[in-house]
C-alpha cells in the first residue's frame, strides 16, 4: 500500500470539501447581499446608519416603520420561507432520485395550502393553528399519493402523475374556497394560489423558525443516508442504510417543512422544485445538495420578491415571479425525463 | 480472525403475491468463490438479494455466523457483508475517489468525522482495483469496465468479508469481465474475502468457481465442485439444452458447447431441446 496514494485520495479530499465550503460561502454572501439590500432600498432609500439604529431597538422616525414594519420581516419570512421551501424540496428529489419528485409538484404544497386558505376562509383561524393543520394536511396528502401510487412498491413515475392529478384537485379546491369568500381581495388570493411575502409580521416568522429547527435539524442528521440513498435503494440498503425508516424521517421532516412556511407564505412557486437542481449545478454532486439547496432557495424568494417589488413593471407577489422562472423549468425536465429518464 | 459462514435454512422469499424462493437451503463455503447459475428468473438476483436481507424471508432464515442476520443492525451487518447490485446509480458528476468513498458509509457515525483509516481503505480500494489513475475524473465519463471496476472499489472500500455481486460482468466485453473475474478472485487470494456471485455465462462460472450452485424453480438444484456440477445431465435439467461437456484446455476446468438444431457436424447431435422441467 503506497503511502503516497493515501496522501493523494485525503489531499483531493480536502480540496473538493474546500470547494464545497467556497460555493456555500459564496451563496450565503449573495444571501447577506439580498437582505441588506431589501432592507435599504425600497420606495425610498434608507440610510444603513438609521437601519442600525432601528435594528438596535432605537425609534427613528419614518424608519421604524418602514424598517422594522415592512422591510425586515419580509426579509426574514423570504429567508425562512426560502431556506424551508429549498430544504424540503432537495430532500424529496434525492430520495426519489427525481427532480419531479418535488412536493409542489406532487401535490404535498397544495394540500397545506388548501388546508391553510380553509382554516383562514371557513373557520376563521390564525397563527400557530393554520400551521399545524397545514403539516397535517401536508402529510395526509404525502400518504395519499403515496398510497395511491402502491403497487409492488412506489415506482417515482407513477408518484408524480397520481401526486400531479392530486395537485390540481387541491388548487381547485383553494380556487373554490377562495370565490365563496367575498371580501377576498386580490392580492390575498394570490398569496395562496402563487405564495407572497407581503404583509409579513415578525411575530408569524417564530413558528416557522421552530419548525426548521426541528424538522431542519432532523433532515441535517439523515444527510448521509440521504446521500446513500442517490446510488439507488439497494446499494443504500447494502451500505447500511435503514432505507425505509429513513424514507418516513425525511418524508415528515421535508412535509413539516413545507407545510410550516406554506401555511404563512402560500406555496411559493417552484422554489422547492428549483433550488436543488440549481444547487446541484452551482457545487455539483460531490457532496451534500441539503444546504446549498437550502441557501439556494432562500436566495430565490429574497431575490425574486425584490425583482416582483421594485424591478417589473408592476408590482407582483414572489410567486409570480418563481413561477415564470420555474414553469419553462418544468416543461424543460419532463421532455427531458421522458427521453432518459434522467436523475438529478 | 475467524472466517465468516453464511447459511441458508430453508429459505423462502418473494415479491407481492409471487413466490420465488421456495426452501433454498445453501451453505457457503467460507473463504472461497461460489457462483450461483440458473435459468431467468429462478430465482438467483432474489437469492443475493434475500442473503443480503434487501428483501425480507417469508418463510426460513438467513444465518451470518450462526446468528440470524433479520435481528441484526443494519450497519453492523454492512460492515461483515457487503452487496453490489446489478444496477447501482452514480449521481451525475460525481468523482471515482468520491464514489468510492461512499462505501465507507457503515463505519461512519452520524456526524463523526473522516478519519485516516477511510483514506487508507478509499486508497487501498482504488489500488486493488486499477483505478487510482481515475480518481478524480467523474463517473459518467467512464467505459462500462472501467465504470465496473469503480463500483467494485466502492465495495471493497467497505472491508466487508464477505461480498455478493449480482451479475458483475453484464454488458462488460469479454476481455473486461476476464478482468473483472480476475480482480474478484485476486481479492479471494490475497484477502481471503468470500466472495459470492450470480454468473450468466456457464463456462465463466465453472472456470472461476470454487464452489458452484445451480438453481432451478426457486430451489438448489445442486452444489458442489464445478466438475460435479457441469454435467450434461444437470444442463439439461436446469436449462433445457442438449450439451456436451469437454475439458477447457487452458484452465482444466468443465467447459459447456451447446447443441442447438442447426450447424451441428457430428451425427445424431441435433436435438430438440425441451423446457426445464
Amino acid at each position: 500500500m503506497p503511502l503516497s496514494l493515501t496522501a493523494r485520495v485525503a489531499e483531493n479530499r480536502h480540496r473538493r470539501a474546500r470547494r464545497h465550503r467556497r460555493l456555500i460561502g459564496l451563496l450565503l454572501a449573495l444571501i447577506a447581499a439580498a437582505f441588506v439590500l431589501t432592507l435599504l432600498l425600497g420606495q425610498s432609500f434608507t440610510p444603513p446608519r438609521d437601519i442600525l439604529r432601528t435594528l438596535m431597538g432605537e425609534d427613528v422616525p419614518g424608519v421604524a416603520f418602514t424598517v422594522g414594519q415592512l422591510r425586515l420581516p419580509r426579509a426574514v419570512l423570504a429567508v425562512l420561507a426560502g431556506v424551508s421551501f429549498g430544504l424540503g424540496g432537495v430532500a424529496f428529489q434525492i430520495m426519489l432520485r427525481n427532480p419531479l419528485a418535488s412536493p409542489d409538484i406532487i401535490g404535498i404544497s397544495w394540500g397545506a395550502s388548501a388546508a391553510a386558505v380553509f382554516a383562514i376562509v371557513v373557520l376563521g383561524l390564525k397563527g400557530p393553528s393554520v400551521s399545524i393543520l397545514a403539516v397535517a394536511a401536508g402529510l395526509g396528502v404525502a400518504l395519499l399519493v403515496y398510497g395511491l401510487s402502491f403497487r409492488n412498491g412506489v415506482a417515482g413515475t407513477r408518484l408524480i402523475l397520481v401526486g400531479i392529478g392530486v395537485s390540481a384537485m387541491l388548487e381547485s379546491v383553494i380556487a373554490y374556497i377562495l370565490s365563496t369568500a367575498p371580501a377576498w381581495t386580490l392580492q390575498e388570493a394570490l398569496r395562496w394560489l402563487t405564495g407572497s411575502v407581503n404583509g409579513a409580521q415578525l411575530a408569524e416568522t417564530l413558528p416557522l423558525l421552530a419548525a426548521l429547527g426541528v424538522f431542519g435539524g432532523l433532515l441535517l442528521s439523515r444527510g448521509r443516508d440521504l446521500e446513500a440513498l442517490r446510488l439507488g435503494d439497494d446499494t443504500a440498503a447494502a451500505l447500511g442504510v435503514s432505507v425505509g425508516r429513513t424514507r418516513v424521517l425525511v418524508i415528515v421532516a421535508a412535509v413539516g417543512l413545507i407545510a410550516s412556511a406554506t401555511a404563512i407564505s402560500g406555496p411559493i412557486a417552484f422554489v422547492a422544485f428549483l433550488s436543488g437542481p440549481i444547487a446541484a449545478r452551482i457545487v455539483g454532486n460531490n457532496g451534500s445538495l441539503l444546504v446549498p439547496a437550502a441557501l439556494v432557495g432562500a436566495a430565490l424568494v429574497l431575490v425574486g420578491d425584490y425583482c416582483g417589488q421594485f424591478l417589473l413593471p408592476s408590482r407582483y407577489p414572489v410567486g409570480v415571479v418563481t413561477g415564470a422562472l420555474g414553469a419553462p423549468y418544468l416543461i424543460f425536465l419532463i421532455v427531458r425525463v421522458n427521453r432518459s429518464g434522467g436523475s438529478l | 480472525m475467524k472466517p465468516h459462514t453464511l447459511i441458508a435454512d430453508g429459505l423462502s422469499a418473494g415479491y407481492g403475491e409471487a413466490v420465488i424462493l421456495d426452501g433454498l437451503d445453501l451453505a457457503i463455503p467460507p473463504e472461497k468463490i461460489t457462483v450461483i447459475v440458473g435459468a431467468n428468473a429462478c430465482g438467483k438476483s432474489t437469492l443475493l438479494r434475500t442473503l443480503s436481507r434487501l428483501l425480507p424471508a417469508r418463510r426460513g432464515k438467513v444465518l451470518l455466523d450462526g446468528k440470524s442476520i433479520h435481528h441484526l443492525p443494519s450497519r453492523e451487518l454492512a460492515r461483515t457483508l457487503g452487496l453490489l447490485p446489478q444496477s447501482p446509480i452514480a449521481p451525475e458528476g460525481i468523482a471515482v475517489a468520491d464514489l468510492v468513498s461512499r462505501g465507507r458509509h457503515p463505519h461512519q457515525g452520524v456526524f463523526s468525522r473522516w478519519r485516516r483509516e477511510d483514506d487508507e481503505a478509499v486508497a487501498a480500494a482504488l489500488a486493488a482495483t486499477k483505478t487510482e489513475d481515475l480518481a478524480e475524473r467523474p463517473v459518467d465519463e467512464l467505459s462500462g469496465g472501467q465504470r465496473q471496476r469503480v463500483w467494485i472499489a466502492m465495495a471493497l472500500a467497505q472491508e466487508t468479508d464477505l461480498l455478493l455481486l449480482d451479475e458483475p460482468t453484464t454488458f462488460l466485453d469479454i476481455s473486461h469481465q476476464i478482468e473483472v473475474l480476475d480482480l474478484l478472485t485476486d481479492l479471494n487470494q490475497t484477502r481471503g474475502t468470500t466472495v459470492v456471485m450470480v454468473l450468466h455465462d456457464l463456462n465463466l462460472a465453472a472456470r472461476y468457481a470454487d464452489h458452484l450452485v445451480a438453481m432451478a424453480n426457486g430451489r438448489l438444484h445442486v452444489a458442489g465442485p464445478p466438475e460435479a456440477v457441469l454435467t450434461e445431465e444437470n444442463v439439461r435439467q436446469v436449462f433445457g439444452l442438449q450439451s456436451r461437456i469437454v475439458t477447457d484446455p487452458t484452465s482444466g476446468r468443465p467447459a459447456m458447447l451447446p447443441i442447438g438444431r442447426h450447424r451441428m457436424i457430428a451425427e445424431g447431435l441435433s436435438a430438440t431441446n425441451e423446457d426445464p422441467a
